[in-house]
């Protein structure tokens, strides 16, 4: 029964993992561009639940669209004033930019809200647990579970089905090739950092229930995201889904049976034995 | 209808093409031949906006062109099919023909193009599921065209056709192009390293050897000129 508890519990993680992997694999496999950012964004997301609900009372689940909107918004604004001008640079500049991106923000946010630790008190969910049989499942973290999945499914279709959806695939594979069907490319590049805004923002509003939330709150989501991705596959979105459970999983189990200090260490560790035996991840070729 | 003059364009701040001028009347079939490097695809690159003249204009349509992006240039009825084919390999043939529709609105209109396309190549109808990647060098080429024929172009640039295909199949898009411009009243200006063929097809046609065009006039007249017979045909 404790194996099922903690296999649970990695799965419930894992999905969460996955969808903010989603949002930078998306960035990744169309423009080849690391955002380094990711996690930060992710953190402003969690400071506005924050703040609606101390100053607004408001819940974080009333909050969900506000926060992913500003995440959203912020997602354009990093493409418009940082990529933009390093996307055709060689490689080494756009993550420079992007990992100085990253410091701004988070010191941005150390000096605007101090580097304390803040707690969203109380939402619709919170001490809320379902026990089936022996095991015990926290309803934030089930709902941050499933509304993770959820989301991943409607970037997926959205992705697959709609029409901006395949601008964004046909970009992918060729810039030039997509500018000549007649999509204006940097549309595309502003909408899929939108998109990667907003897979941060719904993420880090479900956690924002069970996590404090200070400035480095989004930088291990960020370091695990790289991670994942890159087991998943460059741009590849069930390949970040399944990775992501995959680690939390891996993350679960090793924190349990090795002690909570191997938890991470153990993820990386997956990571770097999959790359050696397939470079281009578990999931991608 | 299109209107190039003086153009010189190249690669950063390098010009490749020299003070190139011609034209193309509303529905002509006009080939520009010349061996590899010579600048054929920098030409067509440039007419569909994805590289910028270094000085010198293009007019479309008696609008002038050479400032505007590539995704508007398609707008105003200029499809390109790219050297290589460059379809998405990893989209459906459907989504491959449905990104070349990708300026049209109506659902309908996208539909009854669909259509037309899948009568034109049957083949592309067996195939719509199928990844683009997967079908062959000829079947792509085709798919190529019937991609740049969703847009409902007034002027349609092909390059390099011939490119890696074997010789029946290049008598074949040969045909197909012939037949798109002759039953639908497409335009077509064409890059060919192909000399023979090329010239045989075409309406006119203009030499071009190292960024500069050496000579120009019909088909015909160009297949007897002595620079033809000499530089490109080994007679
Ligand atoms: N992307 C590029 N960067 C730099 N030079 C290029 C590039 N593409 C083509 N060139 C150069 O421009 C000249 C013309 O090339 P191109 O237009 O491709 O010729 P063609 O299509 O007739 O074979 C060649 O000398 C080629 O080396
Ligand atoms: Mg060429």
């Amino acid at each position: 029964m404790m194996f099922l508890q903690v296999v649970l519990t990695g799965v419930l993680v894992g999905s969460v993992y996955s969808l903010v992997a989603v949002g930078l694999t998306l960035v990744w496999g169309l423009m080849d561009i690391i955002n380094f950012a990711h996690g930060d964004m992710m953190m402003i997301s969690m400071y506005t639940v924050f703040w609606l609900y101390t100053l607004l009372k408001f819940d974080p689940f009333v909050s969900l669209p506000i926060s992913a909107g500003i995440t959203a918004l912020l997602g354009i604004v990093i493409y418009k004033l940082v990529i933009k001008r390093v996307v055709n640079a060689p490689g080494l500049m756009a993550l420079l930019a992007t990992f100085g991106l990253s410091l701004f923000i988070r010191n941005f946010a150390q000096f605007l809200w101090t580097p304390n630790y803040r707690f969203v008190g109380e939402s619709i969910l919170s001490g809320k647990r379902i026990l089936i049989a022996d095991i015990v499942i926290g309803l934030p973290q089930l709902i941050a579970a499933l509304g993770s999945i959820l989301m991943t499914l409607l970037i997926a279709l959205f992705i697959k089905r709609t029409k901006t959806g395949k601008a964004i695939q046909a970009t992918a594979q060729s810039r030039d090739i997509a500018e000549l069907m007649g999509v204006n490319t940097e549309k595309v590049y502003a909408v899929t950092f939108a998109l990667s805004g907003i897979c941060v923002g719904v993420a880090g509003t479900l956690l924002s229930g069970i996590f404090p939330v200070y400035p480095e709150a989004g930088a291990m989501y960020g370091l695990l995201a790289f991670v994942i991705v890159a087991l998943g596959g460059f741009g590849n979105i069930w390949g970040a889904f399944y990775a992501g459970i995959l680690i939390g999983l891996t993350e679960a189990l090793g924190g349990f049976y090795l002690g909570t200090q191997f938890k991470y260490a153990l993820a990386f560790l997956i990571y770097l034995l999959v790359l050696q035996f397939r470079p281009k991840g578990l999931f991608g070729w | 209808m299109l209107r190039v003059d003086k153009l010189m364009v190249g690669y950063d701040s390098v010009p490749v093409i020299f003070d190139v001028s011609f034209t193309v009347e509303e529905g002509e079939l006009i080939s520009i031949v010349g061996s590899n490097g010579a600048g054929k695809t920098t030409i067509l690159r440039t007419i569909s906006g994805l590289l910028k003249p270094f000085s010198g204009t293009i007019e479309f349509m008696g609008k002038r062109i050479d400032k505007l992006p590539a995704h508007q240039i398609v707008k105003l009825g200029i499809a390109h099919v790219p050297e290589g084919r460059h379809v998405f390999g990893k989209m459906s043939v459907r989504d491959n023909l449905l990104m070349g529709a990708y300026t049209i609105d109506d659902p309908n209109e996208v539909k009854r193009l669909l259509d037309e396309m899948y009568e034109l190549f049957p083949k592309l109808a067996e195939r719509e599921d199928q990844k683009a990647e997967t079908m062959s060098g000829g079947e792509q080429q085709m798919l190529a065209i019937a991609r740049a024929l969703m847009a409902k172009p007034k002027l349609l640039l092909v390059d390099e056709m011939s490119l890696g295909l074997m010789p029946l199949m290049v008598d074949k898009v040969l045909e197909t192009l012939k037949e798109v411009n002759e039953k639908k009243g497409v335009t077509i200006l064409m890059v060919e390293q192909k000399v023979q063929e090329a010239l045989e097809i075409a309406d006119r046609g203009y030499i071009l050897q190292t960024g500069r065009i050496v000579a120009e006039g019909t088909g015909k007249e160009l297949l007897e000129s002595d620079l033809v017979k000499k530089a490109y045909l080994g007679m």
